[in-house]
């Protein structure tokens, strides 16, 4: 009964006390949601690339390697031969091996250069393949594939042309060899969709008449005469490679990173991966602090609403005190309460979330790629909404210390 | 004061005037504040040798209370009103027995709607609230009933018709009644009638 009276007490002062729980649910709705916010984006980062045992490169650092080869940032300091890079694939551990040559840009894009190996051996998000969304892949030598992100921010669609410029902030292009848009890459929320995927022929042959990193003077060869020109290599800027048992993958990343002919790197993508994340890592930890302030700020807010009721509650605790309640009563009452709003905010803040996760799911996929799974709530959820409760309780102490007091001093004389 | 004593089924009057000490006196006998000398002795027990935590099981089981204002809580229904000392009384709850039953008899004695007990207290006119409050001092016949000035915001009619109901209920049932007020008008229903300055006189030549 008492548990009732302390229900309907809350109930006579609705509007405080709902402003109050109001407060605790959007702010473990908050907590909760930079929590789901920050493992989604843990876990989209991660998902970046899947199914890649190893990433070869020229040798420098192996999340600078990351860095460029998958998220396009930054640069190679160094290429691997054409040699090395077939010694490595000739390599009996290797299922397969892909290779890409970066360098160049369109617009703000990336280009890179590969073979159509790397459409069926890229995976991303687990084990998701990429698909096209229009067109299809490279087929004539100035065929390009975009991301999705590239046609949608330049508008472009199958057939349409397009330039690539040298190097990643120049205003040298290669327009005598002008590229057409052969596929449309559906959104995968990965880099690659803000990259154009040329054939490495292609690469090859739009420097054709380049050399030592500029145009030759006057040098203009027909596309008709690059067509017939061996377009082979002469280097790569690194190379996804999948072993055949993963047994095999540190014997081969040791082999690579010991290559007597140059000095190559191999790296674990997921090592790196975390390696990265551990840097980046420092914000996330900072926006979960900023929103676990929230929660404090929110439950002091509460403690107030407590403290400011006290006096105008005196006449009901003088009330309990005469039918027989003891002070320690009274303390436990307003601890109740407290733990009461606290329990049916953290609800009510789980509910939010669920809600805005359910409306913001299909948003942030599309414009972020950031894919956030809507499941059941997790053990770690509900440590969050104990914490809050137990947090709720402890914060009640203080108004409820003052209330044991008062309604020692008053005893049963009511005073209003 | 060891000549202040009231008997077992007496109804005792204590008038005096505002700053008497009457509601002092009262929490003396409640148990809710204690003498720097002497003894408060209730029911056989001396208050004095008990504990805090004790006094207040004490006082739930034996004393039942009326207010000035009823103070009933507003959010809580008739019923929770009435049985809300029981929550703190073991055995005066067990001696109660089906509480929500004991509620409907209290409330058909005292004259009050059978729809009564599932209301919010909130939702009573003034004398149903009388009604209710002196239900909740009688529920478990509590051998004590203290009244602190019930009356004093009632007209006369009010007043006769809420004492006529207190003293068939609590008097009638064998319990004591002890009473504070500053009206003398009511004196005549009581079995004694003692004056504040009168007690206070008797506590300056015990000293």
């Amino acid at each position: 009964m008492i548990l009732r009276l302390a229900i309907a007490s809350l109930w006579a002062r609705a509007l405080t006390v709902g402003m109050t729980v109001l407060a605790i649910a959007l702010s473990v709705a908050l907590f909760l949601g930079v929590e789901k916010v920050r493992t989604g984006a843990k876990s989209s980062f991660a998902d970046t690339i899947s199914g890649t045992d190893l990433i070869v490169g020229a040798r420098s650092g192996s999340v600078q390697l990351l860095l460029y080869s998958v998220f396009r940032i930054g640069n190679a300091t160094n290429n691997v031969t054409w040699e090395s890079y077939q010694d490595i694939a000739s390599r009996p551990e290797i299922d397969w091996i892909v290779p890409i040559s970066l360098g160049d840009s369109h617009r703000q894009f990336r280009v890179m250069g590969t073979t159509t190996a790397f459409f069926e051996h890229y995976r991303y998000r687990q084990d998701r393949s990429l698909e096209l969304s229009s067109g299809a892949l490279m087929e004539d030598l100035f065929d390009a594939v975009i991301g999705a992100d590239v046609a949608a921010t330049l508008d472009y669609g199958v057939g349409d042309p397009m330039v690539v410029a040298h190097g990643l902030a120049s205003f040298s292009e290669h327009e005598n060899q002008p590229f057409r848009v052969a596929g449309i890459l559906a959104k995968t929320g990965t880099p690659v969709d803000r990259t154009v995927i040329v054939s490495m022929e292609a690469m090859e042959a739009i420097h054709v008449d380049w050399a030592q990193g500029a145009q030759i003077p006057g040098q203009a060869t027909p596309t008709d005469a690059i067509r017939a020109m061996d377009l082979t290599p002469q280097a790569v800027t690194a190379a996804l490679v999948g072993v055949k048992s993963p047994l095999q993958t540190f014997a081969l990343q040791r082999a690579i990173n010991e290559y007597p002919e140059e000095p190559l790197l191999a790296i674990l993508p997921g090592v790196a991966l975390q390696e990265l994340w551990g840097i980046v890592g420092i914000a996330e930890t900072a926006l979960l602090a900023v929103s676990a302030m929230v929660v404090v700020t929110a439950l002091i807010g509460m403690m107030a609403t407590i403290f400011s009721g006290l006096n105008e509650r005196r006449r009901e605790m003088a009330i309990f005190r005469a039918m027989g309640a003891r002070p320690i009563t009274i303390l436990g009452l307003l601890v109740l309460e407290a733990m009461l709003m606290a329990a049916v905010g953290a609800l009510l803040g789980m509910a939010l979330l669920y809600v805005g996760l359910l409306v913001s799911q299909p948003i942030l996929d599309h414009a972020f790629g950031l894919w956030l799974p809507i499941t059941t709530p997790s053990l770690q959820e509900a440590y969050v909404m104990a914490g809050v409760v137990i947090a709720g309780a402890v914060v009640s102490m203080i108004p409820a210390l003052r209330a044991y007091r008062m309604s020692l001093a008053d005893g049963m004389m009511v005073r209003s | 004061m060891s000549d202040l004593r009231v008997e077992k089924g007496e109804t005792v009057l204590l008038l005096g005037e505002s700053g008497s000490g009457k509601s002092t006196l009262l929490s003396l006998i409640c148990g809710t504040i204690l003498p720097d000398r002497g003894i408060v002795r209730v029911a056989g027990t001396d208050l004095t040798a008990l504990g805090g935590g004790a006094r207040d099981t004490f006082r739930a089981e034996q004393i039942g209370v009326i207010f000035q204002q009823f103070n009933l809580l507003p959010f809580g229904t008739v019923a929770d009103n009435i049985l809300l000392p029981l929550c703190f009384a073991r055995t005066r709850r067990m001696r109660t027995g089906d509480g929500p039953a004991a509620v409907a008899a209290l409330c058909q004695a005292l004259g009050l709607p059978p729809d009564v007990p599932a209301m919010k207290a909130s939702a009573l006119s003034v004398g149903q609230q009388q009604r209710v409050a002196i239900a909740r001092a009688l529920i478990g016949r509590p051998p004590l009933i203290i009244a602190d000035e019930p009356t004093s915001a009632l007209d006369a009619d009010s007043q006769g018709a809420f004492l006529d109901l207190l003293f068939e209920q609590a008097v009638g049932h064998g319990m004591s009644l002890v009473m504070v007020s500053h009206d003398q008008r009511i004196s005549d229903r009581f079995d004694r009638v003692m004056r504040m300055e009168d007690i206070a006189r008797m506590s300056r030549g015990h000293k």
